[in-house]
């Protein structure tokens, strides 16, 4: 991730009401040049409408925000919208007309240069070209999906917001996004990705936050991890240990320790990388059999769970 | 509303309209049935007047009836404009592009006004021809006169803009598009039934008749401009919100 000038997306206090209905509430956070950044959380939680203020399509009710470099406001929307690029759950092309004659028209309200060769970078960019011709209407849906991801690449967009991208597609369309996405990460495209599949962000994104109507957490996917769960090692022997108290307390990296099963034992510990080497030595120096010594892995879905379904304290 | 055009996005979405239309059945319908249905009542006339009775059409105005195409074509065009793009979801990427609302609503407008009017003055062409072609003797002249046929053209455009600003008003709102070109036809009535009395002679026409109409129809046109461009709110049109 490239950490270098001002963030890409800065939002500060942002909320948003509809009458009585709240759709997100004093939404914080910053999104750096070249990072892809996850934005996370269950249907109705306010991505889609963070990514709609954002993109200037609805006005916040309170809070500050900067896009691109600029204050979010009504006066600067042509600008930032000039300058970003929104990928809509829906690819929402025009089905009667062909790739080529969508992606021209965009390239004209974007007001491209060269368009042609634009559309023709695009489309080789998401590996269309060879459909250029085609109506729109005779694509699949992962098809369609790529056209409107091209279509987003034409302006050459500072910020690229995508929503929902794999939404509906099957998995191997799912992993064409996904490809497309890092090739965009390592041109450095800052990436602003809306999902609910937990595994595309933990594979795809430098940083996720978690939003539930407020935003429940930010970081990196294993800095969640850490701070949320408890690192722990899984001992499995052969034979039940003779005084496991005794020497488990006797490895100093293990805070505490319960039995798993009648050969296995599961000790938290402050630091999982110092800890197996003295516990594998302790264990064999106290003449037991182990099979195994693992970390115990919690993958991002757990910290979801725990922030969403818990209702975790705001950040 | 303070009009900024960039030329290049209006004419982006004015090709876009019409490309699309090409593929919609509801706008060739619209094109193709409406203008039929006002032609057939003037040509039948036409074609069943003998000289002697000829005199009756010096009371009558045939050509002003068929100022209904200017005016119910581009409203159905223009009600399905926006509504449209919203059920197909095309409306969101569209306004996530730096497009300004004016420049939207003038490609909007633009690609409902150029073949709903041209479609009208060919309908009139036709008309015309048949008379000249086709009428006994007498029915032609009586039919044909100069203030008629210069209300006609003259009217036509900017009929055919005040029905596309309230078209595109009806559209900004509507939640389907048959409901909005229902709708939209429904506000148009008023002013085919000036027409349409200007044409059987219920309203006596009048030089200073045609000079009021004209200052009106410029003075709604304003308005209903001003109209469109108020109830085109991007947060409504995206949230569904009223």
């Amino acid at each position: 991730m490239a950490t270098n000038s001002a963030p890409a997306v800065s939002v500060e206090g942002l909320s948003k009401r509809f009458g009585e209905r709240l759709a997100f509430s004093d939404v914080s956070f910053e999104v750096g040049q070249g990072e892809v950044f996850g934005f996370l959380g269950p249907n109705g939680a306010g991505k889609t409408t963070t990514v709609r203020t954002l993109a200037t399509l609805i006005a916040p009710s309170s809070g500050k925000a900067s896009v691109a470099g600029l204050p979010l406001s009504p006066e600067n929307g042509v600008e930032i919208r000039r300058r970003i690029a929104v990928m809509p759950e829906s690819p929402g092309l025009y089905l009667g007309l062909s790739v080529t004659d969508n992606l021209a028209c965009f390239a004209d309200l974007y007001d491209v240069a060269e368009p042609k060769d634009r559309i023709a970078a695009a489309l080789t960019a998401v590996n269309m070209a060879d459909r250029a011709a085609d109506p729109c209407g005779s694509l699949s849906k992962g098809l369609r999906q790529r056209v409107a991801l091209a279509r987003a690449l034409l302006s050459d967009p500072q910020v690229l917001f995508l929503d929902e991208p794999t939404a509906g597609l099957d998995p191997a369309a799912a992993r064409d996004v996904h490809e497309l996405v890092d090739a965009l990460r390592r041109r450095g495209v800052t990436i602003f990705l809306t999902t609910h599949r937990l595994e595309e962000a933990e594979r795809l994104c430098d940083r996720v936050a978690i939003l539930n109507t407020t935003l429940r957490r930010i970081g990196r996917p294993d800095e969640l991890r850490d701070q949320l769960f408890a690192r722990t090692l899984t001992v499995r022997t052969l034979e039940p240990l003779a005084s496991p108290e005794q020497l488990l307390a006797s490895v100093p990296a293990v805070e505490s320790w319960s039995p798993d099963g009648p050969t296995g034992y599961i000790l938290t510990v402050s630091d999982p990388k110092r800890a197996a080497p003295a516990l594998t030595r302790a264990l064999v120096g106290a003449g037991a059999d182990v099979l195994s010594i693992s970390e115990s892995r919690h993958s991002l879905e757990d910290v979801y769970l725990e922030l969403v379904d818990q209702g975790a304290a705001p950040a | 509303m303070r009009w900024q055009l960039n030329r290049r996005r209006v004419r982006a979405v004015f090709r876009k309209e019409l490309r699309d239309f090409r593929h919609n059945g509801n706008v060739i319908y619209s094109m193709a049935i409406l203008p039929l249905i006002f032609l057939v009542q003037p040509v039948v006339q036409v074609f069943t007047l003998t000289s002697r009775s000829a005199s009756l059409l010096h009371r009558e105005h045939s050509l002003l009836y068929m100022l209904a195409i200017p005016v119910l074509v581009p409203a159905t065009l223009a009600a399905y404009s926006i509504v449209g793009e919203r059920v197909q979801g095309t409306l969101e990427p569209l306004l996530t592009t730096p497009v300004r609302r004016e420049e939207l609503l003038a490609g909007k407008a633009l690609a409902a006004f150029v073949p709903s009017v041209s479609v009208a003055y060919v309908v009139f062409g036709l008309y015309l021809a048949v008379v000249e072609l086709f009428a006994k003797p007498g029915v032609a002249s009586a039919v044909v006169r100069g203030p008629d046929l210069l209300a006609q053209l003259v009217f036509t455009p900017f009929l055919a803009l005040l029905s596309i600003w309230i078209g595109m008003a009806v559209s900004a709102r509507a939640r389907d598009p048959r409901t909005a070109m229902q709708f939209a036809v429904l506000l148009t009535i008023p002013i085919v039934a000036v027409t349409s009395l200007t044409a059987f002679n219920v309203i006596p026409s009048s030089p200073r008749l045609a000079v009021l109409m004209g200052v009106g129809v410029l003075v709604l046109t304003r308005l209903g401009g001003r109209l469109a461009g108020a109830v085109f709110d991007r947060e409504k049109l995206i949230t569904g919100t009223r």
